[in-house]
C-alpha cells in the first residue's frame, strides 16, 4: 500500500486536478474587451458552441471520421493479422511483424508528408491512373485524402492488440469446431471472430481516440473545410487567448472517449490489452 | 495562474484616433510608457536572444555584426504573430531581448506591456528611413516609439500565367466559381482585412474606411464574402512553403501570397507572376522591439543600429524577397542584383504607401472615436466558422 502511494498520489494530483481544473475552466468566461478570465459560473461557452452551426459540424466531421478510420482499420487489419497469427510459418511472422513495426521508427510528419506526395495534383496517385487511361481522382486536400492518411497511420495501433487476441484462440476451440463438422469459415465466424473481438475493440480505441485527438493531420493534408475539434482548441489558446473556450471545447472528446471506453469496457477489451 | 497576459491588449481605448501619415496613433498610454529609454548605447553583453522570422537573422549579416560587436546572436524562430505574442508574454521573460514582430501582433506586445520605449536617436540610420516608417502607427503611439520599424512587403496577388495570360487586375479572381477548387489564401484571421479592403472598393455603400477598423455590418459583410469564397478554395496555407509546394504541384493557379513566394517559384522556373490589384493590398511592416525584461540591451541596440544600416537592410531584403524601409539601401540593392530597387518598391515615394494598408491589430477603438469596433478575439472566432 505504501508502495503505491506515490503513484496513486501522481494520478490524483497531475491527472484528476488538471481534469477538473478543465471542467470548471470550461464554466468561466471572458471579458470580451481584456481577454481576462472571468470567474464567473456560466455556460455561454456551452451554448456557443451548440448554437453555432460551425462548431457542430466540426465536432461531428472530427467523430465521423474516427469512426471511418476505426472501421477502414479494423477491416485491413483483421485479415492480416489472422495470417501473421494463424498462418504464416514463424519466419514470415517475424518478417511481417517488422513490416508493421518498421513504419513507427519513422516521424509521423515524414509520413504524413509522404501522402502529400502522393496524392496532390501532380502526384504519384494522379499520375499512374491517368497514365493507365483512367481518370484522376485529384483527392489531394480533401477530407478523403485525410482519411487515407490517418487509416494509414493508425493502422499498426490496430493489428498489434487484433494480433495478440487472434493467438490466444486455443487451437483447441478450433479442433472441436471442425471435430463438430464446422468448416473453416464457419469456425472462423462462430469461434475466431467473437472470441477475438475484444482485441478489436481494444484497437479501436487506439486508433478512435488518436484521430479524435489529432490536429496535425488536418493542418497538412486536410483543404478548406477540414478543421478538427483539436484545430480549434489550438487556436483559441495559442490566438485568442480564450482558454475557457478552448476548455469548454476540449471537454467534448473527454466525453466521447468516456463513453467509448465504457462501451469497450463491456464488450472486454481491457482483458485483452 | 496568470492566463492574461494579452488582457491589457485590447483594453476598450478612451481617446483614441489614428493620425494618418507620419505621427504614429494617439491612443491611451501603453503601461509602458513610462519607462524612459537609455540616452546612449553602453557596452555590449557578450549575448543577444532574438525571436524572429525565419531568415531575418542570416549568417550572411549576422557573423560580421558578432565580429564588430562581440554579441554572439542567439535566433529563435517563430511561425507566426501569434507565436511571438506567446513568446514575448511577460515582458519576454527575462530571455529575450528583441522580437522582429509584424504589424498585426505590435499593439498586442505594446498593450501587453511586453515591449518597451526605444530611443530613436541611438539609431544613427533612422533619419534615412522612409518618412512613413520613421512613426508608423502600428508601432508608435502618443510620439512614443516601441521598436524601430525594419522591412515591409505587400500581399500580393499570386497567379499562374498559363491560366492566366493576361494579367488580373482584380482581387475579385480569388472570389470567382471560374477558378473553384484552384485558389489558395493565407490562414490566418487578418485575411479579413483583405476581404474588407475589396469590399471598400467593391461595394462603397459599406463605407468601410479602415479594413482593420470594421463595425458589425461592415464585418459581417466581410466574413460573408469569406463565407461564400470557402468551397473555391484547395486550401488554406498556414507556411509560405505550403503555398510554393500548391503552386508547384499544380494544385492552385490563383491565391494571395507574398513577395517571397514569386522569387521562390520564379527560382524553381514556375510560370507565375504576381501584381498589386487595383483595389490596393494589405501589406506587413516589421518592427524589431525591445523586451520589458531584456537582460542585453546594449547588444540590442546595437543589433537594431547594425541592421538599420543600407548595407544589410539591402541584403535582407534581397535575401528574404521584401522592401527596406531605409532609403539609402536602394543602391546598395542595385550593386547586389541589377533593378531590384523598383522591382520591390524600394525607391517608392511617399504616395505609394496610400496603397497600401498595413497590418495592425484590431481593437474595439475605431478610427472615428466610437468603441465599436469588432476587436481581434471576434476576428479569431468568426475565422474559425469562415474555415468550418
Amino acid at each position: 500500500m505504501l508502495l503505491l502511494t506515490p503513484p496513486l498520489a501522481w494520478f490524483v494530483v497531475i491527472y484528476l486536478a488538471s481534469l477538473a481544473t478543465l471542467l470548471v475552466t470550461a464554466f468561466w468566461t471572458i471579458d470580451p474587451f481584456t481577454t481576462r478570465i472571468v470567474q464567473v459560473w456560466t455556460t455561454l461557452n456551452f451554448e456557443r458552441i451548440l448554437e453555432e452551426p460551425a462548431y457542430r459540424a466540426i465536432i461531428s466531421r472530427t467523430v465521423v471520421m474516427a469512426a471511418l478510420v476505426t472501421l477502414t482499420d479494423a477491416l485491413l487489419a483483421f485479415p492480416f493479422a489472422y495470417y501473421m497469427a494463424r498462418v504464416a510459418s514463424r519466419r514470415v511472422q517475424t518478417l511481417l511483424f517488422a513490416a508493421v513495426l518498421l513504419p513507427l521508427w519513422a516521424s509521423y510528419l515524414a509520413r504524413v508528408y509522404a501522402w502529400i506526395l502522393i496524392l496532390n495534383h501532380n502526384g504519384v496517385l494522379n499520375w499512374s491512373l491517368t497514365s493507365i487511361g483512367l481518370p484522376a481522382p485529384d483527392i489531394g486536400y480533401t477530407n478523403t485524402a485525410m482519411w487515407v492518411v490517418f487509416s494509414y497511420i493508425w493502422l499498426p495501433f490496430m493489428i498489434i492488440p487484433v494480433y495478440a487476441a487472434l493467438e490466444r484462440v486455443p487451437d483447441s476451440m478450433l479442433e472441436a469446431a471442425s471435430d463438430l463438422g464446422a468448416r473453416r469459415w464457419r469456425a472462423i465466424r462462430d469461434v475466431v471472430l467473437p472470441l477475438s473481438l475484444p482485441g478489436v475493440v481494444a484497437g479501436s480505441i487506439f486508433t478512435f481516440s488518436l484521430t479524435l485527438g489529432d490536429y496535425i493531420t488536418p493542418i497538412l493534408v486536410g483543404g478548406a473545410g477540414s478543421s478538427f475539434i483539436g484545430n480549434v482548441i489550438y487556436s483559441n489558446v495559442g490566438i485568442a487567448n480564450n482558454i475557457p473556450f478552448a476548455a469548454a471545447l476540449a471537454i467534448i472528446p473527454v466525453a466521447i472517449m468516456a463513453v467509448y471506453l465504457l462501451i469497450a469496457q463491456r464488450l472486454g477489451a481491457f482483458e485483452a490489452l | 495562474m496568470k492566463f492574461g497576459a494579452l488582457a491589457v491588449a485590447l483594453v476598450v481605448v478612451t481617446a483614441c484616433g489614428t493620425t494618418p501619415g507620419g505621427g504614429g496613433s494617439t491612443q491611451q498610454q501603453p503601461p509602458t510608457a513610462n519607462i524612459k529609454p537609455p540616452d546612449s548605447i553602453g557596452a555590449g553583453e557578450g549575448q543577444l536572444n532574438l525571436i524572429a522570422w525565419e531568415g531575418y537573422v542570416d549568417d550572411s549579416w549576422k557573423k560580421q555584426f558578432t565580429q564588430q560587436t562581440g554579441c554572439a546572436v542567439n535566433a529563435k524562430y517563430a511561425g507566426s504573430s501569434d507565436e511571438m505574442v506567446t513568446l514575448m508574454k511577460d515582458g519576454g521573460g527575462g530571455q529575450y531581448d528583441m522580437v522582429s514582430a509584424s504589424g498585426d501582433a505590435d499593439l498586442r506586445l505594446i498593450y501587453g506591456g511586453d515591449v518597451k520605449p526605444m530611443n530613436e536617436k541611438l539609431i544613427p540610420d533612422w533619419n534615412n528611413f522612409q518618412t512613413y516608417f520613421k512613426n508608423p502607427p502600428y508601432n508608435t503611439i502618443n510620439g512614443i516609439h516601441y521598436g524601430i520599424s525594419l522591412q515591409w512587403g505587400p500581399n500580393t496577388l499570386l497567379y499562374n500565367t498559363q491560366k492566366f495570360p493576361n494579367k488580373p487586375t482584380s482581387w475579385a479572381v480569388i472570389y470567382d466559381p471560374a477558378s473553384k477548387g484552384l485558389i489558395t489564401v493565407p490562414d490566418n484571421p487578418i485575411q479579413i482585412a483583405d476581404a474588407a479592403l475589396y469590399l471598400s472598393k467593391t461595394k462603397p455603400d459599406l463605407k468601410i474606411t479602415d479594413p482593420y477598423e470594421l463595425k458589425k455590418n461592415q464585418f459581417d459583410a466581410a466574413v460573408q464574402l469569406l463565407k461564400d469564397q470557402r468551397p473555391l478554395i484547395k486550401k488554406y496555407w498556414a507556411l509560405a512553403s505550403d503555398e510554393i509546394s500548391l503552386f508547384q504541384n499544380g494544385d492552385v493557379v490563383v491565391g494571395a501570397a507574398w513577395p517571397y513566394q514569386t522569387i521562390q517559384l520564379k527560382a524553381a522556373k514556375a510560370p507565375v507572376d504576381d501584381t498589386i490589384p487595383v483595389e490596393g493590398a494589405t501589406g506587413w511592416g516589421d518592427t524589431w522591439m525591445l523586451a520589458t525584461k531584456a537582460p542585453h540591451p546594449n547588444c540590442a541596440y546595437k543589433w537594431t543600429a547594425y541592421v538599420s544600416t543600407a548595407k544589410v537592410q539591402a541584403l535582407q531584403a534581397l535575401f528574404f524577397g521584401e522592401t527596406p524601409v531605409n532609403t539609402q539601401a536602394c543602391a546598395q540593392m542595385e550593386a547586389l542584383q541589377a533593378g531590384s530597387c523598383k522591382q520591390y518598391h524600394a525607391d517608392a515615394p511617399g504616395s505609394y504607401f496610400d496603397q497600401i494598408k498595413f497590418w495592425k491589430t484590431p481593437i474595439a477603438a475605431c478610427g472615428d472615436g466610437s468603441n465599436n469596433c469588432i476587436p481581434y478575439d471576434q476576428w479569431l472566432a468568426a475565422w474559425t466558422t469562415i474555415k468550418g
